[in-house]
């Protein structure tokens, strides 16, 4: 029997990098919220600089294991058997927000027009065969104020290289105009890094420090990074990664109208007679409870944002919640960011710390930076030159063909050549497509007995023609910096579980292909949010979280300034 | 199965840390035109500190036999050369021998299995018991067991070796906490200047001028990180953080 909680304004459902934006606004602007969390809560005390128990051994799953028990399984296509797959998000209070690399992006005003621009500029006929691509429903003009809330509320380093349309060549020359310059400096830079900027230069290219939701000195009343190198994968030990567990939920809490709940599972949203959202269902320990509220927020990972909407089903909606549009789990894909350049270069690198958000960017053959009239693809990629080395992973360096992986001539090698390596990461646009979709498996359950989502998706021609190009600009700049030997990642292939993971719940004007409408509110479920990568109906050449959190602020806010509408019962 | 850690004492350290520094290797090597012998040095060129390791010390989870023969692979995947220390010295096969009690012991019937087909192809490839090769016939078969051509293990050899060299490298360069990388002897090879909590912009131009002093310390020498998140945790991926970094193998770990 369910225990039936007190009602509430509204529940906010998970307190990752989206949901923790979320219930800050929400709560100050005096309404009662409740955050429901697989996870627990952790602290610096928990984020030791320890390679195995970060990168060998997983992320440890202090709190909950409840991303493995529902890890995905992946097909390529509908035409061959899932397998099962990883999952490689965390729960946690500030989810996975306390271990990834925090680059801190804006996307580019292309990217949310990339069907009406590709067909200005080149003709309709450009747009991939197959993709289900949209424009957003807005430009980037609607979205800059909240990425100038986030940066600021979070926190964000960086170098601004366009401030009300004046161009400053420190910075990014291709980003949108922004309102004012990054609240921090960037990170600072390696003398590699200097030298491969040097060689961007001398190729005519533009380099510039990315920006990261990390401290480049103190802010908040939170320390400055401390460049320890086990950044990747690994939470900060002075509180310098910006996660939501550090920001915006500590404040949400103090204003006395938030609370979290930690280790319960949600099992449906529930729906009333009229269609509308009622509240949750979870289980805490074994036990049922009904959180029943005024507005839901879904605010999980995509994956478990499409999941737990296609296992809500009811009179109103039997096919899942917010789905009687079959859109639910439609427009998937996964960022192409695999297909990668290794280069070796004939003196040490001196990568042993930094982090990953640390380093030079090239935008120049990002996004519709560059006049493609007469290549066969649209969009790019963003070039990146970072800091990460760990010892094990060191070691598992490739040997470029001149020596075997064991034994006394292996052991030359690597004394030689542990810090002579480096590896590229190269975000590429990725577009949806018809055939790549979300949907859930008819065989694998979770301990619970509920069926885990199933993902269909492949990277098609015109993404693969995106990372082979990448991989030439990649190379080009490698030698230019004095790589001896450059290796490349093969291209294409199935899209495996991602921490970039986009589309299932999409944003649109167009019910008919669309989930959630301008707002991230359900255009079935009037006061059903969405939050998180899931509403992301293109992914640009850069990382998502900064986009999400932008939404995930403009949501709440718009919940505030209708709550007449949205939160009360018709 | 609970992993009981053990920690590293200060005293270790300090026992470790006078004649490492000194052949702390970070001067370049030319590669390959002159090949190390394959026969493993001996303590001519080896500290005496290096080798006062409890040498007897019992495994936990590994048979004697086993035990015997991974101490003999790993010892031929990273050997004690004319370079310095290898996998014996850095007490790999303790580190493999304890994780399978724990975080790795969903492998502990693959390494039975392995490493009794591992035997028995010696006994059938090269007369003898792979413990009674010398190190140019033991490397004989493991480059078969690498290829997938050694007989006798339940499908390719391959994957047992992948497993075993992934976890040997584990042991060589993961934390000493774990129980392997003793004496700091791994981080030394590559030439990892150390755990630390801070690294200013002074050290890395430090770093750059090859004037970092190597910090030989354990992570959970530094105070305040709980340790019990070090065992809590069972996921076993085989062994294979063996990307440069984590951003292409099966899409997992991604930046953010």
């Amino acid at each position: 029997m369910a225990t039936r909680l007190k009602d509430t304004d509204v529940v906010v459902i998970g307190l990752g990098a989206a949901g923790g934006i979320a219930v800050l606004p929400l709560a100050q602007a005096g309404l009662e919220v409740i955050g429901l969390e697989a996870g627990g809560a952790m602290t610096r005390r928990d984020f030791a600089p320890d390679e195995i128990r970060n990168n060998v051994r997983g992320w440890p799953m202090l709190t909950s294991h409840k991303t493995k028990q529902e890890a995905p399984t992946v097909r390529a296509t509908a035409a061959t058997d899932a397998v099962q797959g990883g999952h490689p998000m965390m729960n946690a209070v500030g989810g996975t927000s306390l271990h990834y690399w925090a680059q801190h992006w804006r996307l580019n005003p292309w990217d949310f027009k990339v069907v009406s621009e590709t067909t200005r500029r080149y003709g309709a006929s450009r747009v991939p065969k197959g993709s289900t691509v949209e424009d957003w429903p807005f430009g980037y003009d609607e979205i800059e104020s909240y990425y100038d809330k986030i940066e600021y509320e979070v926190g964000v380093s960086g170098q601004a290289g366009n401030v009300n349309g004046k161009l400053d060549p420190r910075g990014n020359p291709f980003e949108g105009p922004r309102r004012r310059g990054y609240p921090m400096p960037p990170l600072r830079w390696t003398a590699f890094h200097e030298k491969m900027a040097g060689a961007a230069r001398s190729l005519g290219w533009q380099p510039f420090p990315g920006p990261a939701a990390i401290n480049s000195r103190s802010y908040q009343n939170r320390s400055g990074c401390m460049y320890h190198g086990f950044c990747n994968t690994g939470g900060c030990h002075v509180d310098a990664k910006n996660s939501t567990a550090v920001t915006t939920i500590p404040r949400a809490q103090a204003t006395g109208r938030f609370a979290a709940v930690t280790g319960v599972i949600v099992t449906s949203i529930n729906v009333d007679g009229e269609g509308r959202a009622s509240g949750v269902t979870y289980m805490n320990n074994g036990e049922e409870f009904i959180q029943p509220a005024k507005v839901v927020l879904l605010a999980c990972y995509t994956y478990e944002n499409v999941r737990l909407l296609l296992l809500s089903r009811s009179a109103a909606y039997p096919k899942g919640l917010s789905n009687n549009h079959a859109q639910v789990g439609r427009h998937y894909f996964s960022h192409h960011t695999g297909a990668p350049v290794t280069a070796l270069f004939p003196f040490d690198i001196k990568a042993w710390y930094g982090l990953p958000a640390q380093g030079v960017a090239v935008d120049n053959w990002a996004d519709d930076n560059f006049d493609h009239s007469s290549l066969d693809f649209i969009g790019g990629c963003n070039l990146w030159a970072m800091s990460d080395r760990r010892p094990i992973a060191a070691s598992g360096m490739s040997t470029f063909g001149i020596a075997p992986n064991w034994g006394s001539p292996w052991k030359a090698f690597i004394r030689q050549n542990a810090d002579r390596a480096h590896g590229s990461y190269i975000q590429k646009t990725t577009l949806p497509y018809e055939d790549n979709f979300l949907d859930l498996d008819p065989v694998v359950k979770d301990p619970l007995g509920l069926p885990v989502i199933r993902i269909t998706g492949e990277f098609k021609d015109n993404e693969q023609k995106i990372a082979m190009f990448a991989q030439d600009k990649m190379e080009q700049w490698y030698r230019a910096a004095g790589a001896i030997a450059v290796q490349r990642g093969p291209v294409g292939g199935p899209m495996a579980a991602s921490t970039h993971a986009y589309g299932g719940t999409r944003m649109g004007d167009n019910r008919e292909t669309n989930v959630v409408d301008r707002w991230g509110m359900s255009h079935e479920v009037p006061n059903l949010g969405i939050l998180g990568g899931s509403v992301m109906g293109t992914s640009g050449a850069h990382n998502p979280t900064h986009t999400i959190q932008a939404l995930a602020w403009r949501t709440a806010d718009h919940i505030i300034k209708n709550w007449k509408s949205i939160g009360t019962t018709a | 199965m609970d992993e009981q850690p053990r920690v590293i004492t200060r005293r270790d350290i300090l026992r470790g840390a006078g004649l490492i520094g000194a052949a702390a290797v970070t001067t370049p090597v030319i590669l390959l035109s002159t090949p190390a012998p394959a026969e493993p040095l001996v303590p001519a060129q080896v500290p005496a500190a290096r080798t006062a390791i409890p040498a007897l010390e019992a495994f936990e989870n590994l048979t004697a036999t086993e035990a015997d023969l991974l101490e003999a692979v790993v010892d031929r995947l990273i050997p004690s050369d004319a370079l310095g220390p290898g996998a014996k010295e850095a007490r790999v096969a303790h580190y493999i021998d304890r994780a399978l009690g724990g975080a790795l012991a969903s492998s502990r019937q693959a390494y039975a299995a392995g490493l009794s087909a591992l035997d028995a192809y010696s006994r059938t490839s090269r007369g003898s018991s792979f413990l009674e090769l010398s190190p140019t016939d033991r490397d004989a078969v493991l480059v078969d067991c690498e290829a997938g051509g050694a007989t006798g293990f339940a499908g390719s050899s391959a994957p047992f070796f992948n497993m075993v060299l992934g976890h040997t490298r584990q042991g060589m360069f993961g934390d000493p906490y774990y129980g392997g990388n003793a004496n700091f002897v791994g981080w030394d090879l590559l030439g990892y200047p150390g755990v630390r909590t801070l690294v200013s912009a002074a050290d890395q131009k430090s770093l750059e001028a090859n004037q970092l002093k190597p910090n030989r310390k354990s992570a959970y020498d530094y105070v305040g990180f709980t340790k019990a998140t070090a065992r809590h945790d069972t996921h076993d991926d085989s062994g294979d953080d063996t990307a440069a970094h984590e951003s292409e193998p099966k899409e997992r770990a991604r930046g953010d």
